[in-house]
C-alpha cells in the first residue's frame, strides 16, 4: 500500500476536516489537533499530513509534494492550480461577497476594491462590465472602506457579524464557498486505488448527512 | 525595476551543468537509438517561426508563448512545441517523397512562466510524429514506441492513460443536444473540476437516467473491461466507433506485450485543442506532473495545406530524468600533471590513454594555484614532473 500525503489547511477548516476523516474511519491520534508540528505521520494508516496556510494547499498539491489536499473553493478560484477537484466536502460553508459602507456608490472614474482575492475580484467586476483597481491586503480587509482606502471590499462572509460590527453592508453575493478535496493529477493515476477508497469513504459521510 | 545582478537569468531559464548534461545525453542517445530502430528519422526545425503560421497552429496557450518582432515588424514566436513546425515541414515538403511519414525529434521548446518559478520555461522534448496514416495500428505504434522508449531509458514505474476525444464529444452531444452545452461540460473536464461537473449535471433539465450516464463517465477507468462499461453509457454507431477503436488499440498493445502500462480512461480530454481522436498522457511515480502526452490530430495538417491524418507523442527529458533519478553517471577522468620540460612526454601519454577510450586532462602543473585541492578531485593522477624517467603515480 502506497503512503498518501495530505496537505491540510491550518485553522477552522482543519478541525472540521479532522472530524470528517475520523468519521470516515481513519484512525488519527488524539494529540493530532493541538500538535504544533508541521508534518504529522500516521504510520498505522500510512498517511502523512502537511499543515499549511490555506492559500498554499493547492500549490503543494499541484507540484505533487502532497497527493491530496483540502482547500476552500475561494482559494481554488484565486489560485487556478492544475489539480483535480474531486469532492465537495460540504464543510466550512461561507461565501464571497462585495461589501462597503451603507448608501455609497462606487467612484465612477476609478473604483477601488480592497481584497485578499485579487484574481477573483478583478474577474468578477470584469464580468459585470466594470474596470476596477484592486488593492491587495492580507487581512482586516473591513478597514479599507472605513478609513477611505477603497470604495468596496471583496471578502469571505460566513455569518456577516464582522461586517455588521464594522458598520459595513453586503452589496452583492459573488459565489458560495465550501471546502473541496483536491488531488494531484499524477497521484490520481498512480495511487488511484487508495485515493478512490478515501473519496468513497468521505462521500459516504457527506451523503449520510450534514457535518457542519 | 531594480538593476540586474550579473548572475541573473530570465525567469524559467536554466543552466545545464555537466553532470546533468551527461545524463541528458545518455538518455537522449538511448531513446534516439530506439526511435531510429523503429524507422523514425530525426530532423531539426528553426527555433523561431512566424506567429501567424506555426504560432497560431500550436495548441499552447497564447500567454505562454514568447513573442518577438523581426525587422519587418512581423510577429515571431520561439517554438512552443514541435508538432506544429513538423506539420509545416511535412505538409510543404517531406510528404511528397514519402507517405506515411515517420519523423522524430529531440529539441528545446519554450513556454513562458508567469506565476512563479519551479518550472523551466525552456526544456527539451523528444517525440515522434507519424503522418499520413489514420489507422488504429498507427495509434498503437506510437504508444508502443513511447513505452519502449521509456523502458529503454530505464523507467519502470509509469502508467499511460488513454482516452478518446470523440467519445466524450459524442456522449455530451447525445445527452445535452447542442455543441454549446457540450462545450460547457467539456470545460469542467479540462479544468479537472469534478465537483463543478457534478453540480452542473444536477442543474441540467435531464432525466435521471441521462444524469447517471453523464456522472458515470467520471468513474469509468481501468483496463480493457472499462471499455465495456463505457459502452453502456453511449448509443448509436457514432458512439460505438471511438470505443471500437479503443478496444482494437488495447488488443494491439496486448500484442506488443505492453498491457501492464496501459490504463483506459474514457473521461481523459486534452488541453491541446488540435487532438481529434485517441489521446494519452504519461504519468510516472515521483514526478508531480505528466511527463509526456500525445494523440491523434487529424486536422492540424490541413492548416498547412495537406489533407492527411497524423498521430504522435512528446515527452519531456527533464521530467523523465526526475522520474529516473539516476546516480550521476560518472565518467572517470584521469589527470596528467606535467612540468613544461616534460610536456612532450605528457602529450604522448595523453594520446595513448585517449586512444584506449579514456578521458584525460593534461594540465601544466604551474597553471594550478592549489595543487592538492585540484588533484583531490581525480582518482587517477599521473605525475610527469621533475627529471625525466622518474614519473610515478601519487600514493
Amino acid at each position: 500500500m502506497k503512503e498518501l500525503t495530505i496537505a491540510m489547511p491550518k485553522g477552522r477548516i482543519f478541525e472540521e476536516a479532522v472530524v470528517m476523516l475520523k468519521r470516515a474511519g481513519y484512525k488519527l491520534p488524539p494529540e493530532f489537533e493541538d500538535s504544533r508540528k508541521l508534518i504529522i505521520e500516521v504510520p498505522e494508516e500510512k498517511l502523512r499530513f502537511i499543515l499549511a496556510k490555506p492559500m498554499d494547499v493547492p500549490t503543494y498539491v499541484e507540484h505533487g509534494v502532497a497527493d491530496l489536499g483540502i482547500a476552500g473553493k475561494d482559494v481554488m478560484l484565486e489560485e487556478e492550480r492544475n489539480v483535480y477537484e474531486l469532492l465537495d466536502l460540504q464543510i466550512s460553508h461561507c461565501y464571497l461577497a462585495v461589501a462597503g459602507l451603507p448608501n455609497t456608490v462606487m467612484n465612477e472614474v476609478a473604483p477601488r476594491i480592497a481584497t485578499k482575492y485579487p484574481a477573483v475580484a478583478s474577474s468578477y467586476f470584469r464580468e459585470q462590465g466594470e474596470q476596477v483597481e484592486i488593492i491587495k491586503l492580507n487581512g482586516s480587509i473591513e478597514i479599507a472602506p472605513i478609513i477611505g482606502l477603497t470604495d468596496r471590499i471583496v471578502d469571505i462572509v460566513s455569518t456577516g457579524q464582522t461586517l455588521r460590527d464594522n458598520g459595513l453592508v453586503e452589496y452583492e453575493r459573488i459565489v458560495d464557498i465550501t471546502s473541496r478535496l483536491i488531488v494531484n493529477p499524477v497521484s490520481y493515476r498512480i495511487k488511484h486505488r487508495r485515493i478512490q477508497e478515501m473519496v468513497d469513504r468521505l462521500d459516504e459521510i457527506i451523503s449520510a448527512g450534514s457535518i457542519s | 525595476m531594480s538593476e540586474l545582478f550579473m548572475f541573473e537569468k530570465p525567469m524559467g531559464m536554466r543552466d545545464t551543468f555537466p553532470h546533468l548534461y551527461r545524463m541528458k545525453k545518455e538518455i537522449r542517445s538511448l531513446v534516439e537509438q530506439e526511435m531510429t530502430g523503429w524507422g523514425y528519422e530525426f530532423l531539426e526545425t528553426p527555433t523561431l517561426e512566424y506567429n501567424e503560421t506555426v504560432g497560431e497552429a500550436s495548441a499552447i496557450l497564447e500567454q505562454q508563448v514568447f513573442k518577438l518582432l523581426d525587422q519587418q515588424g512581423r510577429s515571431l514566436v520561439l517554438r512552443p512545441d514541435m508538432t506544429a513546425p513538423i506539420a509545416r515541414v511535412a505538409a510543404s515538403k517531406l510528404l511528397k517523397d514519402r507517405n506515411p511519414l515517420r519523423l522524430a525529434y529531440s529539441a528545446n521548446v519554450f513556454r513562458a512562466q508567469q506565476r512563479e518559478g519551479g518550472r523551466p520555461a525552456e526544456f527539451e522534448q523528444m517525440g515522434v510524429e507519424l503522418i499520413g496514416d489514420g489507422t488504429v495500428s498507427a495509434d498503437a505504434e506510437t504508444i508502443a514506441l513511447l513505452i519502449s522508449s521509456l523502458l529503454k531509458a530505464g523507467l519502470k514505474d509509469f502508467t499511460i492513460s488513454i482516452g478518446h476525444m470523440e467519445f466524450v464529444q459524442e456522449l455530451f452531444l447525445q445527452i445535452v443536444g447542442t455543441e454549446e452545452r457540450a462545450e460547457q461540460l467539456r470545460r469542467y473536464l479540462y479544468d479537472k473540476n469534478y465537483v463543478g461537473f457534478r453540480k452542473h449535471v444536477e442543474s441540467l433539465p435531464l432525466s435521471s437516467i441521462d444524469k447517471q450516464r453523464l456522472l458515470g463517465l467520471l468513474s469509468i477507468r481501468g483496463n480493457g473491461e472499462s471499455i465495456l462499461d463505457a459502452r453502456s453509457l453511449i448509443e448509436g454507431a457514432r458512439g460505438e466507433k471511438p470505443l471500437t477503436e479503443l478496444q482494437e488499440l488495447m488488443g494491439i498493445l496486448n500484442d506488443y506485450g505492453y498491457e501492464e502500462y496501459i490504463n483506459m480512461d474514457v473521461s481523459l480530454v486534452s488541453h491541446m485543442s488540435y487532438y481529434t481522436g485517441v489521446v494519452f498522457e504519461v504519468y510516472a511515480d515521483r514526478v508531480g506532473y505528466s511527463i509526456g502526452n500525445g494523440g491523434r490530430y487529424n486536422h492540424l495538417l490541413h492548416k498547412f495545406g495537406a489533407e492527411v491524418a497524423a498521430t504522435g507523442f512528446a515527452f519531456r527529458l527533464d521530467y523523465l530524468i526526475e522520474a529516473l533519478s539516476p546516480e550521476a553517471a560518472k565518467t572517470e577522468t584521469e589527470l596528467i600533471l606535467f612540468s613544461s620540460e616534460r610536456r612532450s612526454e605528457a602529450i604522448s601519454l595523453a594520446n595513448e590513454l585517449r586512444t584506449e577510450g579514456k578521458s584525460v586532462i593534461s594540465q601544466d602543473v604551474t597553471g594550478i594555484s592549489d595543487v592538492d585541492r585540484y588533484t583531490a578531485q581525480f582518482h587517477e593522477v599521473h605525475w610527469i614532473v621533475g627529471r625525466a624517467g622518474k614519473s610515478g603515480g601519487r600514493e
